[in-house]
């Protein structure tokens, strides 16, 4: 142990320490602006890069990154004597002398840890006059770029390349021309990026954000033409209330369905409805390729992977174009629901399909262009029209002037709001492969299964095993959460070294309840376990916790589709995928002016 | 096609030059043996990320330049995005996405040759030769360069035509020099 003085205060620590992380164990909170973590999951961000963090350690002639240096026997450090706070200061006038000026209108003021910083050094002018860098803005059907608010922390670049091995971000070209940029600084779109919105989750400013689809919403609801229905997925309920102050976890979804009806939606519907759905053709596709394997039938692709996130089936297309038999044909949840919504309830109701509009609330960034790929149209015609953040919504609510924390609790309406715990759970990593597993154990052996939860498969680490027992057919599984740990169980399918029947993989750390469009949590882990511990609650309160004992989903069934798998349901909730070449192509006509 | 990217001028003019329409992806068609010679390099480097810097060196050395193609193979041999390789090619002023001329011009800006007029030297070949540094001339014959010390101070300021070395260059010279590839 290392023994050193922080304010006046001893602290020991493990040897490799650094200052930041001696001083909070003191109760010393240093400002930091590039370093990020999320420790929970040995994910950090520490390039040492903008010096907002100096401290003065006693004998060394210039102030230290706190961020970076590690601990060592006897220092003396002081965290805010004058030298210090004039520093950083200094340095923070710097970094906003290149920073435009409009938080007025920009989409992270409020949440931007750049205008904190400013507020809590108080900051009211600028020394510094000159020139400041410009580059393009950027869109894609996700994610907008303006790295004219970047201030170079790396966070997402350590994002886009550590965590998720996606490679689309990295920072080029150097000094005051730097920015971080795909390769050869194409498009977005251009780029392998998959959308998962990771990189937007941790960017400290308003460099990357979402499409906002609020203005399409809102041009909908007031034409009266047109009926509008909405669906919310599992992870939305769990944190939409942070956005309102709430505690982290607090479960809002009768809140959120009373303010979906408030904003004007004709029928509130669930996600979770079409998350079942997705569970009886999924979990029939997994009973079916595991029963041909084990009949001889070597043709036969295992392990079958969940295919119900867009940033990972963006993700395989681009780095396995070679597996593209293996991942499960099942469409995700969300485009279940609009494949339904456009056929069975519209004709329910009566409205043609054009009339028809669908929203999604979504945690997702990825779940944007998922609605927009050509194969989820009819005619040109999207089975989603518009799938806007938990963050979107939020902030339609605060623009509706809706008092959300008073709202009563309201239940979702019929047919497409019914749902079951199995459902609920969809939100988490490892939630998809319990729910399925709930649904293939009572098809398999024909028996009711009474112990619904299945431990085994829960938890936050990152690549997580367990066998599960299906009277005597032993099934291995596998999970990965975050897409870099999904690339080592991929590469392991490629090799045919797989042990596993099936895999769930999320794109997102923890599941949809850390998705790229989820309230930002700025790096504390402890928010993620609370909104999934919040989703076990929601699933133990249900009444029904098996996807195929949804009366709802029955009843789809017995009127529409017949049975899972069959070719009704074929044409409307299976999907097929498509290379993407990750070779490089710069397309140059892509780039659109300032 | 209008110069929105913020990428060097030159190399936007040269994509440009190579796509010859608006819009045409930049593709360089790397031969069987091209890519061969790049799996070799990387492997002299047992294809170790850590080595980046010293691989695109070397590449470099045996292409002349770094096209986008060549940086994808690189970034798949060393287990990198090409996002990264692209990064590293881009902060290092020594490393050219343009291909070099027949006769590469590098001139010496470090201290010594600063300090006796290498500033002077290198206007007279930009007037010369109507070209910026970084560029390659129209019938690929020249190409400007500056670089940091080569370790002839004693001869500053040094000149660099290709591999042969030029010392106590003049502005008055430059012409003489230039004469000498110009037949």
């Amino acid at each position: 142990m290392i023994e050193l003085t922080i304010d006046k205060k001893k602290v020991r620590v493990e040897p490799g320490t650094t200052i930041l992380k001696a001083a909070r164990q003191v109760g010393v909170e240093i400002p930091t602006l590039c370093h990020f973590e999320l420790c929970d999951m040995g994910i950090e961000n520490k390039p040492g890069g903008c010096r907002i963090c100096v401290v003065e350690v006693e004998g060394r002639r210039n102030l230290q990154p706190s961020c970076i240096t590690e601990v060592q026997e006897g220092m003396v450090i002081k965290t805010h004597n004058v030298r210090v706070l004039n520093a950083r200061t200094t340095v923070l006038k710097l970094i906003i002398s290149d920073h435009p000026f409009d938080c007025l209108v920009c989409a992270k003021s409020g949440e931007c840890e750049l205008q904190s910083l400013a507020t809590q050094f108080g900051i009211r002018s600028l020394p510094y006059e000159g020139e400041q860098s410009h580059y393009r803005k950027d869109t894609s059907p996700s994610i907008i770029r303006d790295v004219d608010k970047c201030i170079m922390c790396r966070r997402c670049e350590m994002m886009c390349n550590d965590v998720q091995t996606v490679g689309a971000l990295a920072a080029v070209n150097r000094g005051f021309m730097s920015v971080v940029a795909p390769a050869f600084e194409m498009n977005l779109v251009d780029s392998p990026c998959t959308y998962c919105g990771q990189c937007v989750s941790v960017c400290p400013t308003g460099a990357l954000t979402e499409v906002d689809h609020t203005n399409d919403i809102i041009r909908a609801l007031s034409d009266p033409t047109k009926t509008v229905v909405v669906q919310t997925a599992p992870a939305v309920r769990a944190a939409l209330g942070e956005e309102f102050g709430l505690p982290p976890g607090a479960l809002v979804t009768g809140k959120m369905t009373a303010a979906l009806r408030e904003l004007g939606f004709d029928y509130v519907f669930d996600t979770d409805f079409s998350a079942d759905l997705t569970i009886m053709e999924e979990g029939t596709e997994l009973l079916q390729r595991i029963r041909r394997h084990l009949a001889g039938d070597s043709t036969v692709r295992l392990p079958i992977l969940t295919s119900c996130c867009p940033g990972w089936v963006n993700f395989f297309e681009h780095n396995f174009p070679d597996l593209l038999d293996v991942p499960s044909t099942a469409k995700s949840p969300q485009q279940m629901f609009g494949a339904i919504a456009k056929s069975w309830f519209a004709e329910k109701i009566g409205v043609d399909r054009k009339d028809l509009v669908v929203v999604s609330i979504m945690p997702c960034l990825a779940k944007k262009y998922e609605c927009q790929r050509d194969e989820f149209k009819t005619d040109g015609n999207p089975d989603v029209d518009f799938s806007i953040s938990t963050r979107e919504l939020a902030a339609f609510i605060k623009q509706a002037n809706i008092d959300f924390l008073n709202l009563p609790d309201e239940d979702f309406d019929d047919p497409m709001g019914e749902s079951t715990g199995a459902g609920v759970i969809f939100g988490n990593t490892g939630g998809v492969i319990e729910a399925a597993c709930r649904t293939a154990y009572e098809l398999h052996t024909g028996r009711s299964l009474e112990k619904v939860d299945f431990h085994a498969l829960r938890g936050m680490e990152g690549i997580r095993s367990a066998t599960v027992d299906f009277d005597g057919l032993q099934l291995n599984i596998g999970i990965a959460h975050g897409l870099g740990n999904a690339r080592k169980l991929l590469d392991e399918v490629r090799a045919g070294t797989s042990q596993y029947h099936a895999i769930e993989i999320m794109a997102c750390p923890g599941g949809c309840i850390g998705g790229g469009g989820q309230p930002y949590h700025h790096g504390h882990s402890e928010i993620l376990a609370q909104r999934a511990a919040a989703l076990y609650t929601e699933d133990e309160r249900k009444t029904i916790r098996k996807s195929h004992q949804n009366p709802s989903i029955v009843r789809l069934y017995d009127e529409f589709l017949g049975h899972p798998g069959s070719q009704k349901a074929h044409n409307l909730l299976h999907t097929e995928y498509f290379p993407k070449s990750n070779e490089v192509s710069i397309h140059l006509n892509g780039h659109n002016g300032q | 096609m209008s110069q929105k990217l913020n990428i060097a001028p030159e190399v936007f003019a040269y994509m440009e030059h190579v796509t010859g329409t608006d819009g045409v992806a930049v593709r360089v068609n790397l031969s069987k043996e091209k890519i061969e010679k790049i799996n070799q390099i990387c492997n002299s480097f047992n294809n170790d990320a850590g080595e980046l810097i010293n691989v695109l060196h070397e590449t470099q050395h045996a292409f002349g330049y770094l096209p986008a193609e060549v940086q994808d193979v690189i970034a798949h041999n060393l287990h990198l995005s090409v996002a990264q390789v692209y990064a590293v090619v881009t902060f290092y002023s020594f490393f050219s996405m343009i291909p070099k001329g027949e006769h590469p011009i590098s001139i010496c800006t470090g201290t010594a040759c600063y300090v006796r007029g290498a500033e002077k030297v290198l206007e007279e070949f930009k007037k010369e030769l109507q070209l910026k540094v970084g560029e390659t001339s129209a019938d690929g014959k020249f190409s400007i360069n500056c670089l940091r010390c080569v370790g002839a101070c004693g001869l500053a300021p040094v000149v660099l035509v290709g591999e042969k070395v030029y010392g106590r260059v003049s502005p008055d010279g430059v012409k003489a020099i230039i004469g000498e590839y110009k037949k």
